[in-house]
């Protein structure tokens, strides 16, 4: 791993100061890319020659003694379900193959507004459905740390860009834990903020009411950095949350003395891997080595959650894939009639699994069907939300593994509920809309990262960004060994 | 309304018509209801397009407050409670809808539970005006004009994300006059409040009937057809009577009517059969996650209700009341906007009745620069006999023309009352001249009482008074 590449915040410190530049940066960025991405496929396109302008661009800024931001000329990358104007745009699906958005994501207006520069958009599990970044048309991605194994997913392309060391920022976006399972299989920092925290605008929807964007990184402080460039209100997106947010970087160190936290009891059972239980366990003695107050608390309809989630998501996510219709963009296979070009597109267009779940969803929101599926998953939402919380009335944060199992090797769960279950331990806080992140603590005993979540109530990022900087502090000095 | 669509008998005795109407009105806002475009007819297609109106993958609505703030004043113009609305989503596909679902409300919709007071004192319920955005166009080349037989569809997204609300009423209406009345109604309360420009032809009215026939007297609701189509007034009276007979001939004949839409043709003068019911749709309907729910405070809806203008309903009974007459006679002012002018000039001191007559018959242009005060001045002076009629007419002209002081007016036209003496002189020349005529007048023959006012009318040059002349007849006739 090119060193400049490891810290955002000290590259970003070295662009300002003169030491490095943003044209420098990026090229360190694209040959490591190029040595290695044809193995790891983290990267679907490169937008090459729009990081190069944006490079120049910061250069000329701090040559011209301006302020280039707090991400002057950090590489990052995006996964490719975020708008990038005349960039393609696809969701690794081949029905958006060829359409290039003729607008940004809000985010990425944010981004190069902070003086990152977008190196490209990274590979997913077609419109974010699937842990293992496997279900993409373009191919799968494979885990930097062993290329046998999966990245996770959906973001899949995102964390692997990270871990591989390419870029020291990636976005990605998690509707049941698309950020942060990829981010614990592959070692990295991945943050699922509070819902509406950062805007959806330009966000290809998947499930509207749990889609949310988020940072990878290689530490808490590049999150936390991350995090404070993208989020705060937007106009754009009627979602948004319109008070302004305290920033988590401010103060980070503070520790979590006196903090209350909880380890959630119904995911810490036997659907989970015991190294990864061990892990865990170990991650609250080190909170509790730095002052925090430990105990365990029950949170009983979180193994509701993936039951709920497999109707609420799939029954948005209908909705939000009708446009894929042939009739304005993308791709389209012609049919006799209207209709008949419709299904073609359709049938052509889309993978299994998304077929699989637009049939779920219809499914569940059917005449006749919609109280006892889809309105049944939305009271056990309710549900959720008033027991986490209950919880919190009692803990400022709750703790739990990330992921049941380290990585695994591809093609190992080719039936979708094996691959559903790997979201068992992320999914509550979508549901509820609350933030959460995956940090990386030891390994497993096949020697692969683990990750252990840690979840804050509503809009209480900064206390949870402190809790992961203490846990990568006790990972670092031995804690996780 | 002067249509005589129901001077004759429409359905066999023992029959009537249960109608309910659904209208589209077009909001008159700036922008669309969910992003920045121009809401605005008639521009080249696919010009006032983003990518929120064209439901491109990552865009996302953000609700336009003018046309959140249009639907609440209809709703409570309307007499709706405006309750908390909740945007959902339903779900069909069609090339003219870009995200293959329409935002609109369905569970909870803002406006709910209000009424129109028709001219007559029906009050016809209205059971929801909710919010929603309206499709694109689509025009469909070769075949039918449908899209199933086109050899091509072309669609102007201009219309798409256009803000509509949608006003359902019961399945209150009887007849084709109480639907066509409904609809005038609507209209007037749409201009008087401003959030349409509800035209018909242009379609930012748009009128779906929905039509059905049952025994006289009886409370059943027998199967009903929705027509579409419909661009005027004339046009729904034509289409509700041509449906409801065919139901009535389908009954009569031991068949029945299939639920279904229907097109209005216009100059067939007859409805077609639309969408057939095995195309019947499951919309599955869903709150949007995209879009919070819409909450009126307390205060919204007090501010709304104090800026509310006079609504047709309160003008026709102020009116009514300040002239004496009945509501059915005020339509008239309404539609012309004088009943504020009418009533002023009552209370100033205007008789009633010759303020209405001119209201009705010589005003059709509107006010123009005529005042409450000169309007009851030159009534006065009518009254008093210091005008004839038709110097009246004259002076009102020129008040509604330039303004003035009406009886500056009538001094500058030369308009002087004749001396009764004058009229009297020329009265026995008349008589003289015509004794067959005045003899015909004596025996009662009340006809040839024109004949004597004209004449002196024509002689004075219209500066008699007609009433006077009429007087000195009936004096003479008397003596």
């Amino acid at each position: 791993m090119s060193d400049v590449l490891k810290s955002a915040a000290k590259l970003a410190e070295a662009v300002r100061s003169g030491e490095t530049s943003a044209a420098d940066a990026l090229a360190a960025s694209s040959s490591l890319i190029a040595d290695r991405d044809d193995e790891i496929h983290a990267f679907l396109h490169l937008t090459t020659e729009r990081a190069q302008a944006q490079a120049a661009a910061v250069d000329a800024k701090i040559a011209a003694g301006e302020d280039a931001g707090p991400l002057a000329g950090v590489p990052i990358a995006l996964k490719d379900n975020m708008c990038t104007r005349g960039a393609p745009t696809t969701c690794s699906s081949k029905i958006l193959d060829g359409w290039h958005p003729p607008y940004d994501a809000t985010v990425v207006d944010r981004l190069e507004a902070a003086g990152a520069i977008v190196v490209g958009k990274t590979n997913l599990d077609e419109f974010a459905m699937g842990s293992s970044t496997e279900n993409s048309a373009f191919g799968p991605t494979r885990n930097p740390l062993d290329t046998s194994r999966v990245p996770g997913g959906s973001s899949g392309g995102s964390a692997a860009a990270v871990a591989a060391g390419y870029v020291p920022l990636s976005l990605g976006s998690d509707t049941g834990g698309s950020i942060r399972q990829p981010a614990a299989l592959c070692g990295v920092v991945g943050v699922k903020p509070t819902y509406g925290a950062v805007s959806r605008y330009g966000l290809i929807a998947f499930a509207s009411s749990l889609d949310q964007i988020g940072p990878f990184a290689h530490t808490v402080e590049d999150a936390a950095l991350c995090f404070d460039v993208v989020s705060g209100h937007d106009r754009l997106d009627a979602t948004s949350i319109p008070e302004p947010l305290a920033p988590t970087l401010t103060n980070l160190h503070d520790g979590v003395d006196g903090m209350r936290i909880g380890i959630i009891d119904e995911l810490m059972g036997d659907g989970i891997e015991p190294d990864v239980r061990r892990r865990t366990e170990q991650a609250a003695e080190a909170l509790a080595a730095a002052g925090a107050i430990v105990d365990t608390v029950s949170v009983p309809a979180t193994i509701y959650g993936l039951a709920a989630y497999y109707l609420i998501a799939p029954a948005e996510a209908s909705s939000n894939l009708a446009r894929y219709d042939g009739v304005r963009y993308g791709q389209r296979v012609d049919g006799a009639n209207v209709a008949t070009m419709n299904t073609n597109t359709r049938s052509a267009g889309f993978g299994d699994e998304v077929k699989r779940r637009i049939m779920l969803g219809t499914y569940a929101l059917s005449s006749g069907y919609y109280d006892a599926y889809y309105g049944k998953a939305q009271r056990v939402r309710t549900l959720i939300s008033n027991e986490f919380a209950a919880a919190y009335e009692n803990f400022d944060l709750l703790l739990s593994p990330t992921s049941p199992s380290t990585a695994f090797e591809l093609g190992a769960k080719s039936d979708p509920m094996s691959l559903y279950m790997c979201d068992v331990c992320t999914i509550p806080s979508n549901l509820a809309g609350h933030p959460a992140m995956s940090v990386p603590f030891g390994v497993g005993d096949d020697g692969l990262p683990v990750g252990v979540q840690v979840l804050a109530p509503m809009l209480q990022e900064p206390r949870m960004f402190r809790a992961a900087q203490v846990l990568e502090n006790a990972a670092a000095s031995g804690g996780a060994a | 309304m002067s249509d005589t669509t129901e001077t004759k008998q429409v359905l066999p005795d023992g029959w009537e018509m249960v109608i309910g109407l659904e209208v589209h009105v077009e909001l008159a806002t700036k922008t669309k209801l969910f992003c920045g475009c121009a809401n605005h007819f008639g521009d080249e297609p696919n010009t006032n397009i983003c990518p929120t109106c064209l439901g491109l993958p990552g865009s996302l609505p953000v609700p336009n407050e003018q046309a959140i703030h249009f639907a609440m004043v209809l709703g409570r113009a309307l007499g709706c409670s405006v309750e908390p609305g909740i945007f959902a989503r339903k779900n069909y596909f069609y090339p003219d809808m870009p995200k293959d679902y329409q935002t609109t409300q369905y569970e909870e919709p803002t406006n709910e539970h209000g009424a129109i007071t028709l001219p007559d004192g029906r009050v016809i319920a209205i059971e929801r005006a909710h919010i929603e955005e309206d499709t694109g166009k689509s025009t469909h080349l070769g075949g039918g004009g449908r899209i199933h037989d086109a050899t091509a569809t072309l669609v102007d997204y201009n219309r798409a994300g256009v803000p509509l609300v949608e006003v359902v009423s019961g399945p209150e209406m009887r007849t084709a006059d109480e639907a066509r009345a409904y609809v005038a109604e609507l209209r007037d309360i749409l201009l008087a409040t401003g959030v349409s420009d509800a035209r018909m032809e242009e379609g930012s009215m748009r009128v779906d009937a929905n039509v059905s026939v049952r025994p006289t007297g009886s409370d059943e609701l027998r199967t009903r057809c929705e027509i579409k189509n419909i661009n005027s007034l004339r046009s729904l009276g034509r289409a509700i009577n041509y449906e409801a007979r065919r139901h009535v001939d389908l009954w009569t004949n031991n068949d029945q009517p299939t639920q279904e839409t229907r097109h209005w043709d216009e100059e067939g003068g007859r409805t077609t059969s639309g969408r057939s019911k095995e195309d019947a749709e499951d919309y599955r309907y869903f709150a949007c996650p995209d879009l919070p729910p819409l909450v009126p405070t307390a205060e919204t809806i007090a501010d709304i209700d104090s800026s509310m203008p006079a609504l047709p309903a309160a003008r026709r009974a102020a009116l009514a009341e300040a002239a004496g007459v009945a509501e059915a006679d005020t339509l008239l002012a309404i539609e012309r906007g004088l009943d504020g002018l009418a009533c002023e000039t009552i209370a100033a001191g205007g008789d009633a009745t010759a303020v209405m007559k001119h209201v009705d018959q010589n005003l059709a242009e509107g006010q123009g620069k005529l005042t409450s005060a000169s309007f009851a001045a030159l009534v006065s002076m009518e009254a008093d006999g210091a005008l004839s009629s038709t110097q009246v007419k004259t002076v009102l002209a020129e008040l509604v023309a330039n303004g003035g002081d009406p009886a500056a007016i009538a001094a500058s036209m030369g308009f002087e009352a004749m001396d009764t003496g004058e009229l009297d002189g020329l009265l026995d020349q008349l008589i003289a001249d015509n004794p067959d005529e005045w003899g015909r007048f004596l025996e009662g023959d009340n006809k040839v009482q024109g004949f004597f006012v004209g004449q002196i009318m024509k002689a004075t040059q219209g500066k008699a008074d007609g009433k006077v002349v009429n007087q000195l007849m009936r004096q003479r006739a008397q003596d």
